[in-house]
């Protein structure tokens, strides 16, 4: 197992070695850095520019220019914003904290909900819950999340404000303007409407695969032995319906990180949520590549990363599977 | 006569289906001798495993089941759903018919058969694990302290099969009810889990109730035979009477077509069976019966003692005798 | 199993017995949801057709003199207008028309690719496969904006690409990026279906009696591939809907030239109507993408259902 895992995480260089390759070629064509800067800083001398283009490993050579790149990358020595010269580390070490405080505080609701639905549907299959319970998941994956926030948003921030005369949910920002030091209460108040966002859309994915994998499970042969041995609905259910129902649900969420990325990069967006998603949409916009490329190695790496924790989890629950 | 420990009286299931209500199993009258090997035969849908089920009462809820099982004297039809679950696995055990798919993928062997045996006695873990072990033992499975340990997938289907059977002889359970538990195996390992059913009945004085297509294992292993037809038992008797000289003529069809050497040509049973939702009237047979008449259509012929085997057909006492088989 | 017939005891039970395709409708029927689907999406499609006469206004006409901007449902104005008195009901049956157009032609374009693409993979295997798999991979894992946004800036970063993709804020340009993403998908479903198609003695005996490949592909892989490949495109209309409007949402959709409008436009809009209040900028252009997207996919999930043939046991 853990010589599996070593051997995973070796591999898991040359991967993130090609696909950041990929990523930078995307971004010089895609962004084209040089013109960025030069855009945004006009007045640069042309030794400025030419100090940019070395340090960020803009070489009109992409291959040259990406070891470049790489070097300066791994050594530590990172180029700042082009905007405002901004240390690049902060910023992104600041981003990727509210984002794992949104993206764990949506996903653990999200995917407790997701589950539980799930298990309540397929226990009566075809039944008046069952059809409630899919039905409105299916409507809560057809709804794209800007819309449920936009909907959102207009009704419990703007319109409760009108009606009540206070704010229930704050629509934008971790805190308010000025704000300093930590209150959890506030912080709460804050990723609340967000967090329900991203929360809504994890729960319909979830608990239509929960659905649908317990009842898989539950017409399963084994079952029937176990209702067979006379021990209790609940037992049979918690100890052989859930751990075999769970193994492609488990698998699949932790391959689902991208999606819930990207869920998070809009709410985020729309709610001034300063994560990894304004973050990203703000030097993008701006094609500031200093910023863009570390925040992308961040990405793949949490992608082959929780690729990693998919097949060991996966060969946790079921027996079945040996990882070689 | 010895003690019957189970007795089945006018059982009647029927399933709500989309196209209406469909009567898989329609008034079975059936008892089981303690320590005896009943054979059960007949066609596929012909309701072998809904009696069963029913039985043990495993059935979907949607299923209606009417009638009356007495185990040990005990009614279990409309018993408490508490009830039942005292008596599987600890009176009544069943065995199906794919043992690939019967065991729990995630779980150990060891883990699997101890859950029985806690689940009805009060056992430490410990001594679950003991006797789970024992068990494997009786049921032919080589370094069972080992094996207890590895996971269904590390097992042949045979061996599944053995563990199957060790799970469900467990609590020593008065009835053991094997649906056909050899169907999904090569042959070879057919015979040796009926030998290990024989060795589990002759050793424990479990009642076996063997539910099969096959007239070649009945011969070979049962007691007695009961022959279902259309969700309903048209014959019965002891496995000489029966196959020396069968009476009712879906019996005779079915040992008519039995493969035997010497013989040149098998005569299959032709036509299909019937469609449950809409049952032929009366002698559900009587479309594929070669002595079918007009009464035969009337109403549903009723088991009758004819010498010493039961058959329900309203023609038995006319019909030519059958040749003889042994 | 010697001694006994085996027959079937449903043999008898369908007196009529049905073509898969008379089941497959059978059993779509029997969605209503999809069912009223088809009709709202029936009725949309007619307003839009004949938008000359279901609209109120030109796509740019104010509905009366200043001032006009920003005025709540009323009369001569069903829905409302916008910042520059233009009215929202006739805006949207335009935007929903241009909307729609991308849907249908970046869903018919990269379904065409990705089944083409899918079925030569599954068919030849080898390198092309594994690359083709390794490129969808790494296009699903990553987020989706983001992916969409890279591509459509190296899109539009590549001068000799403009013949084929026009301007980069061109309805055009919108159409090629859909496209280039939703092959990948269908291409995936496709390659699946050859592959366990390819199992089958059909295309063994079609092999057996000398048949070239693009026979074989064009006679019976494809046609055997129809229901997947139609849930694909369902799916697919949707998934450019709705990525056009979120590129609209974030600023990077077509541009309204000329006035000209669609789904992704207006429901940008919305997103400055909501700390201003003009409720109906948000709650009706988002209304009308939900109706879409719920009723396309209503209509996709019966077809899976329809066409699955897993899902035959029972009824
Ligand atoms: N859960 C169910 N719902 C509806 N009908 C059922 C159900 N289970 C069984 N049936 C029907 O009941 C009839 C009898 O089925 P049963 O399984 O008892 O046959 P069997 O004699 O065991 O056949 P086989 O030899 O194939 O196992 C069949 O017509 C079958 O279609
Ligand atoms: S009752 Fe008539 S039809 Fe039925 S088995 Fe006897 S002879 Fe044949
Ligand atoms: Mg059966």
């Amino acid at each position: 197992m853990l010589r599996y895992i070593l051997r995973r995480l070796a591999w898991s260089v040359p991967t993130l070695l090609l696909v950041t390759f990929l990523v930078y070629i995307a971004l010089r064509i895609g962004t084209n850095p040089v013109e960025s800067y030069k855009r945004v800083n006009p007045r640069a001398s042309r030794a400025k520019i030419q100090q940019y283009i070395d340090v960020n490993g803009l070489d009109p050579n992409f291959i040259q220019g990406y070891f470049k790149w790489l070097k300066n990358f791994i050594t530590g020595d990172w180029a700042p914003s082009i905007k405002g010269r901004r240390e690049v580390w902060p910023a992104l070490k600041d981003a990727m904290a509210n984002t794992l405080r949104l993206g764990i505080a949506a996903t653990v609701v999200g995917i407790f909900f997701g589950l539980i639905f799930g298990v309540l549907a397929a226990l009566r299959p075809g039944g008046r819950r069952d059809v409630f319970i899919n039905t409105s998941a299916f409507v809560g994956i057809s709804i794209p999340p800007f819309i449920s926030a936009i909907l959102l948003q207009l009704l419990f921030a703007v319109y409760w404000q009108r009606w009540f005369g206070f704010s229930l949910f704050p629509t934008s920002g971790v805190y308010p303007a000025g704000h300093t030091g930590f209150d959890l209460f506030l912080m709460l108040k804050f990723m609340a409407l967000p967090t329900i966002i991203v929360a809504i859309q994890i729960i319909a994915t979830y608990s239509r695969y929960m659905r649908s994998s317990l009842l898989d499970v539950l017409n399963s042969d084994y079952m029937r032995t176990a209702r067979s041995k006379g021990i209790s609905e609940r037992r049979i259910l918690i100890k052989h319906g859930m751990r075999n129902a769970l193994i492609p649900v488990v698998t699949i969420a932790a391959l689902d990180v991208g999606s819930i990325v990207g869920g998070l990069i809009i709410t985020e967006n729309i709610f001034s949520y300063p994560g990894m998603g304004l973050y990203f949409l703000k030097s993008f916009g701006e094609g500031d590549f200093p910023l863009l490329m570390p925040w992308m190695v961040v990405i793949v790496a949490s992608i082959l990363l929780f690729n990693l924790i998919a097949d060991i989890s996966y060969a946790w629950l079921d027996p079945r599977i040996r990882l070689e | 006569m010895t003690e019957k420990v189970l007795e089945i009286r006018d059982l009647r299931v029927t399933f709500e289906t989309p196209s209406g209500p469909l009567e898989a199993v329609r008034g079975v009258d059936l008892d089981v001798s303690a320590g005896e090997l009943l054979g059960v035969v007949g066609e596929s849908g012909s309701g072998k495993s809904v009696t069963f089920l029913a039985t043990m009462g495993l059935l979907p809820a949607r299923a209606r089941v009417t009638g009356s099982v007495l185990l040990a004297g005990e009614q279990l039809i409309g018993a408490s759903n508490k009830y039942m679950r005292s008596v599987r696995g600890r009176l009544l055990s069943m065995i199906f018919q794919d043992p690939l798919s019967a065991l729990n993928p995630v779980h150990r062997i060891g883990n699997q058969i101890a859950e029985m045996l806690q689940s009805h006695q009060d056992l430490s873990k410990r001594d679950a694990e003991k006797r789970a072990i024992e068990l494997l033992d009786i049921v032919g499975i080589p370094q069972p302290s080992e094996r207890a340990t590895q996971f269904p997938h590390e097992f042949s289907g045979g061996m599944r099969q053995r563990v199957v059977i060790a799970i469900a002889i467990a609590n020593n359970p008065k009835v053991l009810i094997a649906d056909e538990p050899t169907t999904a195996l090569d042959v070879t390992v057919q015979a040796q889990i009926l030998e290990v059913i024989e060795r589990v009945q002759e050793r424990f004085g479990t009642a076996v109730v063997l539910i099969t297509h096959d007239l070649g294992v009945i011969a070979r292993v049962a007691d007695r035979v009961n022959v279902m037809y259309a969700g309903r038992n048209v014959e019965q008797g002891t496995i000489d009477s029966l196959f020396d000289h069968p009476s009712h003529p879906y019996t005779r069809g079915l040992l008519a077509s039995l493969p035997e050497p010497g013989k040149q040509r098998l005569k299959p049973i032709t036509g299909f069976p019937p469609n449950m939702l809409n049952p032929p009237k009366g002698c559900a047979f009587h479309t594929r019966c070669e002595y079918a008449a007009e009464v035969c259509k009337l109403d549903l012929p009723e088991l009758q003692t004819f010498g010493d085997l039961q058959t329900a057909c309203v023609r038995a006492k006319e019909l030519p005798k059958a040749e003889s088989r042994v | 199993m010697p001694g006994l017939t085996q027959g079937s005891a449903l043999s008898e039970q369908n007196e009529k017995v049905l073509s898969p395709r008379q089941m497959a409708l059978r059993r779509f029927v029997s969605h209503k949801a999809a069912v009223v689907s088809c009709i709202i999406i029936g009725v949309l499609a007619l307003f839009v057709i004949l938008a000359p006469f279901t609209a109120r206004y030109g796509v740019n006409q104010s509905v009366q003199a200043p001032p006009n901007s920003f005025l709540s449902p009323r009369s001569n104005a069903w829905l409302g207008t916008d910042d520059i008195g233009r009215d929202l009901y006739s805006r949207l049956i335009y935007g929903v028309r241009v909307s729609l157009l991308i849907g249908l032609a970046s869903a018919v374009i990269s379904v065409t690719l990705g089944a083409l693409v899918g079925a030569v993979a599954g068919f030849r295997g080898g390198k092309f496969d594994d690359i083709l798999m390794r490129v969808t991979d790494l296009f699903l894992a990553f987020p989706f904006l983001v992916t969409l946004l890279v591509v459509r800036n190296v899109l539009g970063g590549l001068p000799w690409l403009k013949p084929l993709t026009g301007e980069m804020n061109s309805v055009r340009f919108i159409i090629v990026l859909f496209s280039i993403f939703g092959w990948m998908g269908v291409a995936r479903i496709v390659r699946g279906q050859v592959l366990s198609l390819k199992e089958r003695e059909f295309v063994e005996a079609a092999r057996a009696v000398g048949a070239s490949r693009r026979y074989i592909i064009t006679r019976h892989l494809l046609p055997n591939s129809v229901g997947p490949i139609m849930v694909a495109l369902t799916f697919s209309v949707v998934g450019s809907i709705i990525g056009e409007s979120t590129l609209a949402f974030f600023g990077y959709g077509p541009q309204a030239g000329d006035g000209a409008t669609s789904l992704g436009i207006l429901v940008g809009a919305a997103k400055g109507a909501v700390q201003t209040g003009f409720w109906w900028l948000a709650v009706f252009p988002c209304l009308m993408l939900i109706i879409v997207a719920l009723s396309i996919n209503f209509i996709g999930d019966a077809l899976r259902d329809a066409t699955d043939p897993r899902l035959d046991r029972g009824a």
